[in-house]
C-alpha cells in the first residue's frame, strides 16, 4: 500500500475481568475505504468498533486516526461519526433536532447549520420529515435519521453498528445499496461492523473476519471466499458453506489435513468413476437451481449444485468428482497450505 | 348479525362497569361523598346548645378572610410549599444523578437516600428534636465547638417554619430520588454514547437529553409535593405544634386545631373546600399546561 492507512489499530487488547473481549487487533484502513467487520456474535467485532470510537479505551496497543495517536482520546476529539444498531435518536427531538444536534454541539452558526441539515436530508431522502419525531417514523426512515446525523457534520471517518440488523429484508437490500452510494458519493471512510456475511460481501472493500477476539483474515471478498486461510473462514464465508473432508477420505494427500472444496465445483459423475461416493441426505430447490445434500462419514457440508429443478430421492447413492485445482487443503490445525 | 353485535357491545360494557366498580364504589364512600358533606356544612353555623346550627351560606368563608391567623397561615404554606417543592425536587435529580452513574457502593448510596422516606414521620420528628433541641441537640453541640452560642431553632419565630421545612426536604428527597432513578434506568445508555461521540459535554447531555426525558417523572413529583406540602403535618405535633406565635402553622394543622382543639366544625370544612379547590386548580394548571411541552416515550 503506497498511502500510510488513515486507520491504524496496532495489536489492540481489551479484556473484561481477565476474560477475553479482543486481542492483538492489528488492522489498517486506507481513507475513503469501506471496511467490514464480520464474525458471528461474540467474535469481538463491536468491541473494536467500540475501541475505535472512543467508547472504550483498550488495554492494550495503540489507535491511530489521520496520523494522530487517540488511544485514550474522548470520543468527542476522534471527529468520527457513528450510526448505532439502535440509531440512538433522541426521542423527544425533531428529526431536524436530532440531524443538527453534535453541530449545535460544537456551536456551529445557525445560516450553516440550516445549510448542512438541508443537505444532510436530500441525500438520505428525508425533506418534508424536519418536523417529526422519531416516534412518528417508520423503521427505515429512522435508519435514514441515523445516517443524516452521521453525515451532517462531514466527518471523514464513519462507524456503522450494524445499522441494518433491524430492518426487514427487504428494505435491507435498498439501504445496503443507498449506504454503499453514500460512502462512494461522499468519500468518506467506512468501518461497517455486521454478523451478515451478504452485507460485508457485497458492501466491502475489505471484509475483516473475526472469531473468539482475534482477526482470522483481512482481504477482499473474493479473497475471504477463493482463498481462506482457515477452515473457520472457509466454513463460515459462502453460501452453501464450503464442505470440508478428512484427507484420509481421498488418496495422495495424506492422513491428516482437510481438504475444502466449494459446491460449485464439485460434479456428479456417473457410478463407479467418481472420487467420493455419498448418499443423498437432502433436495433444497433454490428457484434457478436445486442444492443437493450429501452425507458422507469423513466430510462435513458436502453438497451438490444441479440446475433447474432436479430433486433426488433421499437415500441415492451418488458418485461426485471434483478437479484438483480447485481443492483448498488445511494443515492438521486447519491454517491454509500454500496453492 | 346486528344482534349478535348489539349483545357483544353490552357484554363489553357490563364488563367494563364491573371493572370500574371496585374504584368507584370506594371513591364514592371515602372522596366523593366526603367532600360534598364538607361543601354543605361548611355553609352551616356553628350549632350550640342556645343556637341550634342553621344555614348562613358564605358567612363561614367570610369570617375566615377576616380571621388574621388565616393570612399568617396561608402565608407560612405558600412559603413552606414555595420551598419544599423545588428544592426537594433539585435535591432529589442530584442525588439520582450520582446514585445511577458508575460509582462505587452504589447500592449502599441508594440506601442511604431512601431510609428517611421509610421512617415513620413521627419518628423522624423525633429523630429531629433531638438535633435541633437546644444546648443538648446536636445542632448546638457541633456549634458550641467553634463557639457559637445556643440557638432554640425550633422556639423562635424566625426560624421555626424554617426548621420544619428543612425536616420535610430530608424526608421527601429520598422518596423523590427513587421516582428519578426508575426514570434513568429507561433511558438507553447510547443516547449517552451518541452524544459523546456528537461532542457533548457531561452537562449538555444532561441538559438537552436528560432533563427532558424526565420531564413526565418531574411532573408527577412536582404534583406529589405539591399534595404534601399541604398533606405532610405530623412532624408539627412532635416539634412545634404551630408555635410559637402561629410562626410555623400550617393550613392542615389549622384545620384539624379548628376542628379537634377549638371545636369549630364548620370553619375547619370551609378551610378545607378552600384547600381542596386550590389543590384542584394548581393540579389542573401542571397537567393541562406542563403535560403538553412534555414528551412521553
Amino acid at each position: 500500500m503506497t498511502v500510510s492507512a488513515f486507520v491504524k489499530l496496532d495489536d489492540v487488547a481489551k479484556r473484561w475481568n481477565g476474560q477475553l473481549g479482543v486481542e492483538g487487533i492489528t488492522l489498517d484502513i486506507p481513507e475513503g475505504s469501506f471496511t467490514a467487520l464480520l464474525g458471528p456474535s461474540g467474535c469481538g467485532k463491536s468491541t473494536t468498533l467500540r475501541l475505535l470510537a472512543g467508547l472504550e479505551i483498550p488495554d492494550e496497543g495503540k489507535i491511530l486516526i489521520d496520523g494522530k495517536d487517540v488511544t485514550t482520546s474522548a470520543a468527542s476529539d476522534r471527529n468520527l461519526s457513528m450510526v448505532f444498531q439502535s440509531y440512538a435518536l433522541f426521542p423527544h427531538l425533531s428529526v431536524a433536532e436530532n440531524v443538527v444536534f453534535g453541530l449545535k454541539v460544537r456551536r456551529v452558526p445557525k445560516a450553516e447549520r440550516q445549510q448542512k441539515l438541508h443537505r444532510a436530508l436530500e441525500i438520505t431522502g428525508l425533506l418534508g420529515f424536519e418536523g417529526r419525531k422519531p416516534g412518528e417514523l417508520s423503521g427505515g426512515q429512522r435508519q435514514r435519521v441515523a445516517l443524516a446525523r452521521a453525515i451532517v457534520a462531514g466527518q471523514r471517518l464513519c462507524l456503522m453498528d450494524e445499522p441494518l440488523s433491524n430492518l426487514d429484508a427487504k428494505l435491507r437490500n435498498a439501504v445496503r445499496k443507498d449506504i454503499k452510494k453514500l460512502q462512494r458519493d461522499l468519500g468518506i471512510t467506512v468501518v461497517y461492523v455486521t454478523h451478515d456475511q451478504t452485507e460485508a460481501m457485497s458492501m466491502a472493500d475489505t471484509v475483516v473476519l473475526m472469531k473468539d477476539g482475534h482477526i482470522q483474515q483481512i482481504g477482499a471478498p473474493e479473497d475471504l471466499y477463493s482463498r481462506p486461510t482457515n477452515t473457520f473462514v472457509a466454513e463460515f464465508v459462502g453460501a452453501p458453506p464450503m464442505s470440508l473432508i478428512a484427507s484420509k477420505a481421498l488418496p495422495g494427500f495424506g492422513e491428516d489435513k482437510t481438504i475444502g472444496i466449494r459446491a460449485e465445483n464439485v460434479q456428479i459423475a456417473p457410478k463407479g468413476e467418481g472420487r467420493l461416493r455419498c448418499t443423498v441426505i437432502e433436495s433444497e430447490f433454490l428457484g434457478s437451481e436445486t442444492l443437493i445434500g450429501l452425507g458422507h462419514a469423513d466430510a462435513t457440508g458436502l453438497c451438490v449444485l444441479k440446475p433447474g429443478l432436479s430433486m433426488l430421492s433421499e437415500g441415492n447413492e451418488l458418485d461426485i468428482t471434483f478437479a484438483d485445482e480447485n481443492l483448498h487443503v488445511f494443515d492438521a490445525a486447519g491454517q491454509r497450505l500454500a496453492g | 348479525m346486528s344482534a349478535h353485535a348489539n349483545l357483544e357491545r353490552r357484554r363489553q360494557a357490563i364488563y367494563g362497569w364491573l371493572l370500574l366498580s371496585p374504584a368507584a364504589v370506594l371513591l364514592t364512600l371515602f372522596a366523593f361523598y366526603p367532600s360534598i358533606a364538607t361543601l354543605w356544612s361548611s355553609m352551616f353555623s356553628r350549632g350550640t346548645r342556645r343556637r341550634p346550627s342553621e344555614f348562613v351560606g358564605t358567612e363561614n368563608y367570610a369570617d375566615l378572610f377576616a380571621d388574621p391567623t388565616f393570612w399568617i397561615v396561608v402565608k407560612n404554606n405558600l412559603l413552606y410549599a414555595g420551598v419544599t417543592i423545588p428544592v426537594s425536587i433539585f435535591i432529589a435529580l442530584s442525588m439520582a444523578l450520582w446514585a445511577n452513574s458508575k460509582i462505587s457502593a452504589r447500592g449502599f448510596v441508594r440506601t442511604a437516600y431512601f431510609t428517611p422516606t421509610v421512617l415513620p414521620m413521627i419518628a423522624a420528628a423525633n429523630l429531629w428534636l433531638f438535633f435541633y433541641t437546644p444546648g443538648l441537640g446536636v445542632l448546638d453541640q457541633i456549634g458550641s465547638l467553634f463557639g457559637l452560642p445556643s440557638v432554640n431553632w425550633l422556639g423562635q419565630p424566625e426560624t421555626a417554619l424554617w426548621a420544619i421545612i428543612i425536616v420535610t426536604i430530608w424526608k421527601e428527597a429520598g422518596f423523590f430520588m427513587i421516582f428519578y432513578l426508575a426514570a434513568l434506568q429507561t433511558i438507553p445508555e447510547d443516547l449517552k454514547e451518541a452524544a459523546d461521540i456528537e461532542g457533548a459535554s457531561r452537562w449538555t447531555y444532561t441538559r438537552r437529553i436528560v432533563l427532558p426525558l424526565l420531564m413526565p417523572t418531574t411532573l408527577f413529583i412536582a404534583v406529589n409535593a405539591m399534595i404534601n406540602s399541604v398533606k405532610l403535618i405530623d412532624h408539627l405535633f412532635i416539634l412545634t405544634k404551630g408555635g410559637p406565635s402561629d410562626a410555623s402553622k400550617l393550613i392542615l394543622y389549622y384545620i384539624w386545631e379548628m376542628a379537634f382543639a377549638f371545636f369549630d366544625a364548620p370553619s375547619a370544612a370551609a378551610m378545607t373546600i378552600m384547600v381542596i379547590v386550590v389543590l384542584g386548580i394548581v393540579a389542573a394548571i401542571q397537567f393541562f399546561y406542563l403535560d403538553k411541552r412534555t414528551h412521553y416515550q
